[in-house]
C-alpha cells in the first residue's frame, strides 16, 4: 500500500510518500503565487526523484494551511490532527508538541494514546513563528543561519517588547543604533518569540516530555530560548519539518484500513 | 454537509419562528414610535429591571443597549460606520464593542432598524461591569440635552458561594446588599417620578414584575428541553430567541411567546424532532458570539455536531438556581414559592433578589462561578465539547475567561478556545476560525 501525505505550509510544502508504513520518499518546494502548481510541482518532483508513479498511489491526504489547494488529494484533516499522529508514531511517549512553522505556531497536548486532549494555536498575528526570525534576520542584513549562530554566543538576555513584527523590527533597529551587540539582539528576538510560544504552550499546560515539530525546530537558537523559558529540555525529532506530513500519510494509512 | 452523514432524526423548522422575529422587530419600532402618542423612552442596559420603568404607564418603553449593539453587529456595513463614527469621536478601540456600536448609532443619528435615532427622555442602568455606568453617562453627554442618567449600584459581591466540602456552589444572598440596592430603587422611582412629572402605579409595577419572573424562568425551563437528545433547538436560533429577554423582560406578549414556544419546544422533545438531524455529537459555548458570524455555528452541522447553548444564552437575562446536589435549575419565581407580592417594598426586594442572582452578574465578582457552571451545563446537557471564545469586544463577561479555559481541560472536558470580537468584525478571523473548529470536531473524533 502506498499512501502520501502533502503538508501544504505558507512557505513550503512538503511531501512524504509510504510504503506499506515505512516512509520510502520525502521531498519539498517552494510556495509560490501559484498555489496548486506549487503543491503540483513538489507532490510531482517528489514521486520522480523517487521513481514512483501517480497512479501506484492509494490515497493521498493534504494537511496545513493550505491542504484545499492540493486538488489532487483524497481528502484534507487539519495540521493539529497530523502532528499528533506523525509524533505518536515516532514516540509514543510524548505528551506535548510544539509546532513552529513559518506563519503558525501551535500546542498540543496528547494523552499517551496518541489522542488530541488539547490544543492552542498562535492567534492571527504569525509574531510567533518562523517568519518572524526572517524578517528580523533581514533587519539585521545577515543569513539565517548566521542569526543563529550570533544568538547562542550571546551571555546577555535583552528584552523585546512589541508584539507585532512591524513594531519589533522598528525595536531591532533601535538596538542597531545603539550599538547593541549583535549577538545579544539575536538572541533578543528568539527570546522574544521564545516567550510568546511558552505563553500559547502554557495554556494547554506544557508537561514532559515535550517535542518541537515544524521548520523552526531546526533552529538552535530558537530551541534554546525555549528551552530556558520553559525550564525544560526536548525529545529531537529527525526531520522535524516533515512530520505533519508523515502524520498525514499515515493517516491515509489509517483511513484504507478502515475502509 | 462536508461529509455523508446519517440522517438520524426527523427536523422541522419552528413554527413559532416568524412570530418571535415579529415581536423583536414591534419592540424596536414601539420604541421609535413611542412620542407619537405621547409616550416615555427610556434606555439602559439589558441586564435591568424593566418593570420597576412599567410602572410609570402602559406607554414607557425601552430601549436596551446591549442587544441594541448586537443588531447592529449582526449588520456588518452598518456596524463598520458606527465604529468609525465613535473612533472618530475619541473611543479608543478596547472599550465595549456593543457600546460603540450604540454610541456610533447616536453620533450617525442613525437607528438600525430605520429612520433618525429615537432619543430617550431618560436613562437608567444597573452599574455591573466598569463599562455599564459610563455607557449612559456618555449617550446623555454625547446627546448634550441634559437627560438624566440614573445609575444603580449592584457591586455588592457574589450571591453564590463555593463550599468546598460538596465542591458546588449555593445561593447564599447578602440580604444587606439586596436591601442596599432596593432602597436605590425606590429613590430612583421617587426621583423618576419627579422627572416626568407622573405618578408612579404600584399596580402596574407587580403586573410587569410578575411578568418579569415569568419571562425569566420560562426561558431556563425551554432551554432545559434542550437536554433531550436530539436537540430541538441549536445555539443559531437560540441567539434569535432569548433575545426577547435582553430586550424587556416585563413584557406580557414576550411571556406569551415563550409560553407558547415552551410548548412547542416540548412538542419537538415528545416527537423526537432535532435541530441538525444528523446530530451525532454537541457542544456549547461560552461567551456573546461574534455576532457577524454566525455561520460557524452552521459551521458545525457539517461534522454532525448541534450546538445546544451557551453559558451565555441560557443566563444571560434569566434566573438560575443551584440544587443542593449542585444541579442548575430555573429559580423559582415568587409565585412558585407561594410569595404573594401586595406592596412595593416586597416587590422590588425580589425583583432586586432575582437580578443579583443572574449568574453573570456574579461573574464580575468571582468568575470561577462560571467555570464551575459551564462544567455543570457540560455535563447536564450532555455536551462533547465547549467552545471558549476570547471576546475582545466585552470586559464584563470576558472576565476569567483563560482560567475558566484551564479549568475546564483540568476537569478533562475538551475545550477550544478561539479570537473575536463580538461587534467589531476587524477582530474576527472567520478563516482561522473555521480551522480551528475543524481541528476541535477532528479531537472530538467527528471525521
Ligand atoms: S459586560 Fe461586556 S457587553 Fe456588557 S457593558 Fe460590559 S463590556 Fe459591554
Amino acid at each position: 500500500m502506498i499512501t502520501v501525505g502533502v503538508d501544504v505550509g505558507a512557505k513550503k510544502v512538503k511531501v512524504v510518500v509510504l510504503k506499506d508504513n515505512q516512509i520510502v520518499a520525502k521531498g519539498s518546494g517552494l510556495m509560490e503565487m501559484d498555489r496548486e502548481k506549487s503543491i503540483r510541482d513538489a507532490f510531482e518532483d517528489t514521486l520522480k526523484t523517487n521513481g514512483f508513479k501517480e497512479k501506484e498511489i492509494d490515497y493521498i491526504l493534504a494537511t496545513g494551511a493550505g491542504a484545499k489547494s492540493a486538488v489532487f488529494a483524497a481528502k484534507d484533516t487539519t495540521l493539529v490532527t497530523s502532528i499528533a499522529r506523525g509524533v505518536h508514531a515516532i514516540d509514543p511517549s510524548i505528551i506535548t508538541i510544539i509546532d513552529i512553522g513559518a506563519n503558525d505556531a501551535m500546542a498540543i497536548k496528547c494523552d499517551g494514546t496518541g489522542k488530541v486532549v488539547d490544543f492552542a494555536v498562535n492567534e492571527k498575528c504569525a509574531a510567533g513563528a518562523g517568519s518572524f526570525v526572517e524578517a528580523m534576520a533581514r533587519a539585521m542584513e545577515v543569513s539565517l543561519e548566521d542569526f543563529v549562530t550570533a544568538s547562542l554566543q550571546s551571555t546577555k538576555s535583552i528584552p523585546i517588547n512589541a508584539q507585532c513584527v512591524i513594531f519589533a523590527e522598528s525595536e531591532v533597529v533601535s538596538l542597531i543604533h545603539e550599538e547593541t551587540a549583535r549577538n545579544d539582539i539575536c538572541r533578543a528576538v528568539h527570546d522574544a518569540m521564545a516567550g510568546r510560544i511558552s505563553s500559547m504552550a502554557r495554556r494547554v499546560r506544557v508537561e514532559a516530555p515535550v517535542t518541537v515539530t515544524g521548520g523552526v525546530a531546526y533552529n538552535e537558537g530558537m530551541l534554546d530560548s525555549l528551552k530556558k523559558e520553559l525550564g525544560m529540555d526536548f525529545v529531537r525529532m529527525e526531520n522535524p519539518e516533515y512530520i505533519a506530513a508523515y502524520g498525514a500519510a499515515l493517516l491515509a494509512v489509517d483511513t484504507l484500513q478502515k475502509a | 454537509m462536508q461529509f455523508d452523514l446519517e440522517i438520524k432524526y426527523p427536523s422541522e423548522p419552528l413554527k413559532c419562528w416568524a412570530k418571535g422575529k415579529e415581536l423583536r422587530d414591534k419592540y424596536y419600532q414601539d420604541y421609535a414610535s413611542a412620542h407619537d402618542s405621547g409616550g416615555i423612552r427610556w434606555s439602559g442596559g439589558a441586564a435591568g429591571l424593566e418593570s420597576v420603568m412599567a410602572g410609570f404607564g402602559r406607554d414607557v418603553y425601552p430601549l436596551t443597549g446591549e442587544p441594541y449593539g448586537a443588531s447592529i453587529a449582526f449588520d456588518r456595513p452598518f456596524a463598520a460606520k458606527c465604529q468609525a463614527a465613535a473612533e472618530e469621536a475619541g473611543y479608543p478601540r478596547d472599550v465595549c464593542a456593543y457600546m460603540r456600536n450604540y454610541w456610533g448609532s447616536k453620533l450617525l443619528n442613525s437607528f438600525a432598524f430605520g429612520g433618525a435615532f429615537p432619543e430617550p427622555d431618560l436613562y437608567w442602568q444597573f452599574h455591573s461591569c466598569c463599562s455599564h455606568g459610563k455607557w449612559y453617562q456618555e449617550a446623555a453627554r454625547i446627546e448634550g440635552k441634559g437627560r438624566p442618567v440614573f445609575v444603580t449600584d449592584c457591586a455588592i459581591g457574589p450571591y453564590f458561594k463555593f463550599n468546598e466540602k460538596t465542591g458546588n456552589y449555593y445561593a447564599a444572598p447578602n440580604e444587606n446588599g439586596i436591601r442596599y440596592v432596593v432602597n436605590q430603587l425606590h429613590s430612583h422611582i421617587e426621583k423618576i417620578e419627579k422627572y416626568l412629572g407622573r405618578p408612579y402605579q404600584d399596580e402596574l409595577l407587580f403586573e410587569a414584575a410578575d411578568n418579569q419572573f415569568a419571562n425569566m424562568t420560562i426561558w431556563p425551563e425551554i432551554f432545559m428541553l434542550n437536554k433531550a437528545i436530539p436537540a430541538p433547538l441549536d445555539q443559531k436560533s437560540m441567539f434569535s430567541l432569548y433575545v426577547l429577554g435582553a430586550l424587556n423582560k416585563a413584557s406580557a406578549d414576550f411571556r406569551a411567546f415563550y409560553n407558547e414556544l415552551k410548548d412547542e419546544v416540548q412538542d419537538r422533545v415528545n416527537r423526537g424532532i432535532a435541530a441538525v438531524p444528523t446530530e451525532r455529537a454537541r457542544v456549547m459555548d461560552d461567551i456573546q458570539p461574534p455576532w457577524g458570524f454566525l455561520k460557524i455555528f452552521r459551521h458545525l452541522e457539517n461534522y454532525g455536531c448541534v450546538c445546544i447553548g451557551s453559558y451565555y444564552s441560557a443566563s444571560l437575562m434569566f434566573a438560575w438556581d443551584i440544587t443542593e446536589d449542585g444541579m442548575l435549575v430555573p429559580k423559582k419565581t415568587p409565585k412558585q414559592r407561594g410569595i404573594e407580592i401586595k406592596d412595593r417594598d416586597t416587590c422590588l426586594w425580589h425583583l432586586a433578589d432575582f437580578l443579583l442572582s443572574n449568574l453573570w452578574f456574579n461573574n464580575m465578582q468571582d468568575n470561577g462561578l462560571k467555570a464551575w457552571g459551564m462544567k455543570k451545563m457540560y455535563e447536564q446537557w450532555h455536551c462533547d465539547g465547549i467552545m471558549i471564545h476570547y471576546n475582545r469586544g466585552c470586559e464584563g463577561l470576558s472576565m476569567g475567561v483563560a482560567e475558566q479555559r484551564l479549568y475546564l481541560a483540568e476537569h478533562g472536558i475538551p475545550v477550544m478556545s478561539f479570537e473575536g470580537n463580538m461587534g467589531d468584525a476587524r477582530e474576527f478571523d472567520e478563516a482561522e476560525t473555521i480551522k480551528r473548529i475543524d481541528t476541535f470536531m477532528e479531537t472530538l473524533g467527528l471525521k
